[in-house]
């Protein structure tokens, strides 16, 4: 059968940031109790990290674990590999409560790259951006206008952007209207 | 006349010349002009005619608090009413219109009204609603609208974008006059980041006209260097065009930022509003002029002191050549002494103070300027522009001493703080008799989370009017914010003000004090309402005590104002009437926004396709290509059918059912919610979220379940899937798959906090497909080598397949009463199996169906639907579903509530179903009647239809309902009025239509 198809197949939009709907990658809801020395090397084992802090994530190109809530990590890992991932992830953690499921497919991504891509976040979530707030170690779970999204900072100039699959057109339009030449707040840029 | 004067103007650009048209006129103004100085440059002094009596009016002020000059501004999408030219900056091709006259402004016919004005008194409303009724239809109401009103409603969608924006700083300060700009510069060097908001164009506020000096050099000076030093201090945000718009709880403020109002054409955003949280928020709001109420105070040419004096310095307009000026305090003064020295003529001023004035007096004296101690104004003289005035004593009943040619009147009230931002989340107000003014109780600020409170009032926001007085008290206000938001105040000394000293204002509330009932009825109070000082006692007589009930009954201060000028003379006029002080009356309730602000900033980016979010499952595109009838379901759209060419839907329905029940057809199922619950708890968990047992389900099987809330109320219903021991995958409705996930997280997070389960709402991960009809088998097996016979995957059993390559699950569960399998693979394969299923399909003539399909299918089987069946007051035992509801578990959610005798009630309407005797459909939702008539003289009634359909299969109509002992009554004949008259005749019938045991689906 044909290839998997991600979300706006790599709709791109330049703006006074550019917008970049990204390809699939791989996923993992992985809830539990982040405390315990199990799940942490399971965690290290699939993603090369520790358990991240609250409202913190390392991620590293396609690979890496954010903090969801105390109880809950969202680990990404590259989407060719995900079976083979969760698959570990069980054998890893068997006889420990827990609960591992595959979400790489209930996502799209985005990316925005450019110097306003705070302000762009800034105007659709409400999420202080400024620089000694917000930094490319943090996570954030929140709003972006009328849906949920989560984000982080891969540099200091670039955001990623996760939100749900249904929604991947709503929010790659909010992005796109916030990034409109013209729309510079000189604010956090 | 008023004109532009040779010299001065401050804030304008003589060099560049701005074109505008004002009811169809072109004018000629200069860059930095506001619309309103602009209009007075060009001798344009009458605005607009007034709301009640069509009196013409004219320009009062020269900021926020205009109540006069509001305009209908721009044309088609970029139209918008009620402007007010005293804040619309000038630019290139700008055109406006005045509002409210008919049919134009120099000649207005609803003019005559002022003749009719003893007819249109306070509560002229109310008192009309009352009697005789037809009048009010067939005299008033068409008499009220056509003199009505302020602007005209905009005819064309807006043209321009919006936008919200965030920012979070430690102290926010509100107002860049002297005291905003000191108090940033304090709090910033005590290390505080600061953000300063300053709604006009221009930083210093009101200091650069009245003048004095910050160590000794002029205040302009001393603004200057302030803004330089915080632009350079990158922990300082300077925004001006920003109005602070509201202060609510806990530090948040909305910022109303106008980006191209004096630029249209310029690209991005015509306004932001900022959505704030601050640590601490400073007032620096600075205060406004009061007018003074006479007789005839409302003839355009009676202006506001200081506004005079503004237009004069910052614009270089003169308003009028013979100015006189009639004042309670020291600083109209400062009006006439600009005047005087810019060479124009100052005839008289008269001070209602019998001491008169102080040392601003001594100046004036020594200008030349005649002064009257204890006079004051009997009335102005002039309709459409002052002509003159006639003098009288203050202490007397308005007898006329002598009439003074001139055609400008100064009024000075004294000065009231802007405390609206103050008292916008609960910060108290003090009388202050001195001054006569309302002030900020700095010990009852408003209080954020631990009881502090989070608003400090600074500078003539604070009551604070000596140029020293301001500094240091922004001072001590920025230190003091940076302090509460976690810094330490730096060690720097506020700089020295010095202006000239002044005398006590005489609190003076009517003029003269005596003047009798024809003076009061031409004083006014309220421009923008047309509320005079009569209209207030009256009130106060009819007995409106609170100043509230006063407020809404005389209209005072409800425009779009806000009573700006006019609220504090309103009640002190209100109090007098009453005889008790002002502070006894209080104030009415300040709100937010601070200006009126645009609709389109608070709804910002969300109009057009980003209105709302919609859902749209992997497969959309192909329901879009394909001539899907979206309905929506959620926040998702699904195709309801899919029409071919020049069909209608009914004839599409019918088309998609037949093809399903005779062959095979596919039906998109993502949206469907699928939760996991996961753990050694979640078979003890799902029992008791569901009415039935869960926790004796096989691996491998499926289960139909039903759910209620704690009421006993039905609230959705699915299949339960057990994948493993310990984990199952929970289907909601479509709806529900959020609300379910809350519920289901709720109970864990809040009840039952020690049991060991996990939830995961993974509905997007999986696109799932209905394969259904008697041909799904041949198609899917076109697909597979796995074995999906009956035997291998019987019905209400799922497995793990392979399909065309790609691992999916295959549920055997049928919604339609036909051999059907729905297959779950991740959604980023969900188009190309859609597209692979309908090419495996075409030899059997796949169809694809919609939701309308799928509600008659399982209705021809009996099938409840939630929101259909159930309506949040239905329980499951109602629809006959006891075969659902565990007797051997000891609890489940409901279970308590469903034992309640009203839920036990044998008289409960039961689900049954209704076979109409001709055949026809029987409206959705009808009732039954019964005999007799209830308590309120309504026929009684004995049930009610919950689903009707045209059901192709039977050919007839069929329906399901909820009926009065209905189960036992079978083959009885009830009756449904129908709502455009005649009776349909039904029978109550099983409410299985078709297929009762079930042969086709088991297959």
């Amino acid at each position: 059968m044909s290839e998997p198809v991600a979300p706006l197949n790599g709709a791109k939009y330049e703006g006074f940031v550019t917008v970049q709907a990204m390809g699939l990658q791989g996923m993992i809801t992985l809830r539990g109790d982040l405390s315990s020395t199990k799940v942490g090397k399971a965690v290290k084992a699939a993603t090369g990290q520790p358990v991240p802090a609250q409202r913190k994530a390392a991620v590293d190109g396609d690979t890496g674990v954010a903090w969801m809530s105390p109880d809950e990590l969202l680990l990404f890992v590259p989407y060719a590999e995900i079976d083979a991932r969760l698959d570990a992830l069980h054998k890893a953690l068997t006889g420990e409560h827990f609960l591992a499921v595959n979400v790489s497919d209930a996502r799209a991504m985005f990316h925005l790259e450019g110097n306003g891509a705070r302000e762009v976040i800034a105007k659709l979530c409400p999420v202080d951006m400024s620089p000694d707030a917000f930094g490319p170690s943090d996570f954030r779970r929140s709003r972006m206008a009328q849906i949920p999204a989560a984000f982080w900072m891969p540099t200091d100039v670039s955001v990623q952007i996760v939100c749900f699959r249904s929604v991947a057109e709503y929010a790659f339009n909010l992005l796109k209207d916030a990034a409109e030449p013209g729309g510079q707040v000189g604010y956090l840029a | 006349m008023s004109t532009r004067l040779a010299t001065g103007g401050r804030l304008i650009d003589r060099t560049k010349s701005v074109s505008f048209s004002f009811n169809g006129k072109r004018h000629e103004g200069r860059a930095g002009d506001t619309l309103a100085s602009a209009l007075l440059a060009n001798n344009q002094m009458m605005v607009g005619r007034s709301f009640k009596y069509h009196r013409p009016r004219g320009i009062v002020a020269s900021g926020v608090e205009e109540p006069n000059a509001l305009f209908n501004m721009g044309e088609g999408a970029g139209f918008e009413p009620n402007q007010r030219a005293t804040t619309t900056e000038l630019f290139d091709g700008l055109t406006c219109k005045s509002q409210n006259h008919w049919p134009n402004l120099e000649f207005d016919i609803g003019a005559v009204n002022k003749y009719l004005g003893r007819f249109l008194p306070a509560g002229f409303y109310y008192k009309m609603f009352m009697y005789p009724r037809a009048f009010w239809k067939h005299v008033y109401e068409p008499f009220i609208r056509q003199s009505a009103g302020l602007g005209k409603a905009p005819r064309d969608r807006d043209q321009d974008k919006y936008e919200h924006f965030y920012a979070f700083s430690d102290v926010l300060v509100i107002g860049g006059g002297v005291a905003g700009l000191q108090a940033a510069k304090a709090a910033a060097e005590s290390g505080a980041k600061v953000m300063v908001l300053e709604q006009t164009a221009d930083w210093g506020g009101r200091a650069c006209v009245d003048g004095g000096t910050v160590d000794g050099a002029p205040v302009d000076k001393f603004v200057q260097k302030t803004l330089s030093e915080l632009q350079e201090n990158p922990n300082v945000t300077l925004r001006s065009r920003m109005m602070g718009a509201g202060v609510y709880d806990h530090g948040y403020a909305l910022g109303y930022e106008r980006l191209t109002d004096h630029q249209p054409d310029a690209p991005g955003p015509r306004h932001r509003l900022w959505r704030i949280r601050a640590k601490q928020i400073v007032t620096a709001t600075g205060a406004i002029e009061r007018p003074l109420s006479f007789a005839g105070n409302d003839v355009p040419g009676v202006m506001l002191a200081s506004a005079i004096r503004d237009y004069a310095v910052n614009f270089g307009v003169s308003v009028g050549d013979r100015t006189a000026i009639v004042t309670n305090n020291d600083d109209a003064y400062r009006t006439a002494i600009t005047l005087k020295n810019m060479g124009l003529d100052v005839p008289v001023i008269l001070d209602a103070r019998a001491t008169g004035g102080g040392a601003l007096a001594d100046e004036a004296r020594a200008l030349g300027i005649r002064i009257e101690n204890g006079k004051a104004i009997a009335k102005v003289k002039g309709t459409r522009r002052v002509e003159g005035i006639s003098i009288c004593t203050q202490a007397g009943e308005g007898a006329v001493l002598e009439d003074i040619k001139c055609d400008v009147v100064a009024m000075s009230g004294g000065w009231s703080p802007v405390v609206h931002l103050w008292s916008h989340c609960g910060g108290k107000l003090l009388w202050d008799d001195t001054h006569a003014m309302f002030r900020p109780d700095v010990h009852k600020a408003p209080t954020g989370a631990a009881g502090e409170g989070f608003v400090i009032p600074a500078g003539t926001a604070n009551g604070v009017f000596e140029l020293g007085e301001v500094l240091s008290d922004a001072d001590a206000a920025g230190k003091a914010a940076a302090t509460a938001a976690g810094h330490s105040a730096s060690k720097q000394t506020a700089p020295s003000g010095t202006t000239t000293k002044e005398a006590p204002l005489a609190p003076i509330w009517l003029m003269p004090q005596g003047a009798g009932p024809k003076l009061r009825m031409k004083s006014w109070l309220d421009y923008q309402n047309d509320v005079k000082v009569s209209d207030v006692q009256l009130a106060a007589r009819e007995g409106y005590a609170s100043v509230e009930h006063a407020k809404r009954y005389t209209t005072l201060g409800m425009a779009t104002d806000q009573g700006k000028i006019s609220n504090i003379n309103g009640l002190a006029i209100l109090s007098d009437a009453l005889n008790q002080p002002i502070p006894q009356t209080g104030t009415t309730t300040f709100r937010p926004p601070y200006t009126p602000i645009s609709l389109a900033s608070i709804a910002g980016e969300a109009r057009g396709e980003l209105f709302q979010p919609l859902r749209k499952t992997v497969i959309h595109d192909w329901h879009e290509e394909n001539g899907a009838f979206f309905e929506p379901v959620g926040a998702w759209r699904r195709p309801y059918c899919y029409q071919q060419d020049g069909e209608t839907v009914d004839a599409a329905v019918t088309r998609e059912i037949n093809g399903t029940r005779n062959s095979v057809a596919l039906l998109d199922a993502s949206t469907l919610g699928k939760i996991i619950a996961k753990g050694p708890d979640a078979g003890k968990f799902l029992d008791m979220m569901y009415t039935n047992m869960m926790s004796n389900l096989k691996p491998g099987k499926c289960r139909y379940g039903l759910m209620c809330g704690e009421n006993g109320f039905l609230q959705d219903d699915g299949v339960v899937a057990r994948l493993d021991d310990d984990t199952f995958l929970c289907h909601t409705t479509t709806g529900g798959a959020e609300n379910i996930h809350g519920h289901m997280e709720d109970w864990l997070q809040c009840e039952w906090w020690n049991w060991k389960v996990y939830t995961a709402n993974v509905t997007e991960q999986y696109a799932q497909i209905a394969v259904v009809g008697p041909n799904a088998r041949k198609v899917l097996e076109k697909l597979t080598t796995d074995d999906i016979s009956a035997e291998a995957l019987p019905f209400m059993g799922f497995g793990d397949i392979t399909l065309d390559g790609v691992s999916a699950r295959v549920y055997r569960i049928s919604f339609s009463g036909e051999l059907s399998y729905e297959i779950a693979v991740p959604a980023s394969y969900g188009r190309a199996l859609w597209d692979r299923l309908l090419e495996a399909g075409a030899e059997f003539d796949i169809t694809t169906y919609g939701t309308e399909g799928l509600h008659v299918m399982r209705a021809e089987k009996g099938f409840i639907m939630i929101g259909d069946e159930t309506d949040g007051t239905v329980i499951p035992q109602d629809l006959m579903m006891h075969w659902a509801i565990s007797k051997k578990k000891e609890d489940f959610l409901g279970k308590r509530a469903q034992s309640r005798s009203h839920m036990t009630d044998p008289n409960r309407w039961k689900l049954v179903g209704l076979e109409t005797l001709d055949g026809s459909v029987l409206p959705n939702g009808a009732y039954a009647v019964a005999d007799g008539e209830n308590a309120n003289g309504q026929r009684n009634v004995q049930g009610r239809v919950t689903s009707t359909y045209y059901s192709p299969t039977l050919e007839r109509g069929i329906a399901m309902g909820l009926v009065l002992h209905g189960p036992d009554r079978m083959g009885e004949v009830i009756d449904f009025p129908k709502v455009d008259g005649g009776v349909i005749q039904a029978k109550i019938v099983d409410q299985v239509f078709f297929d009762k045991d079930g042969e086709k689906q088991n297959v």
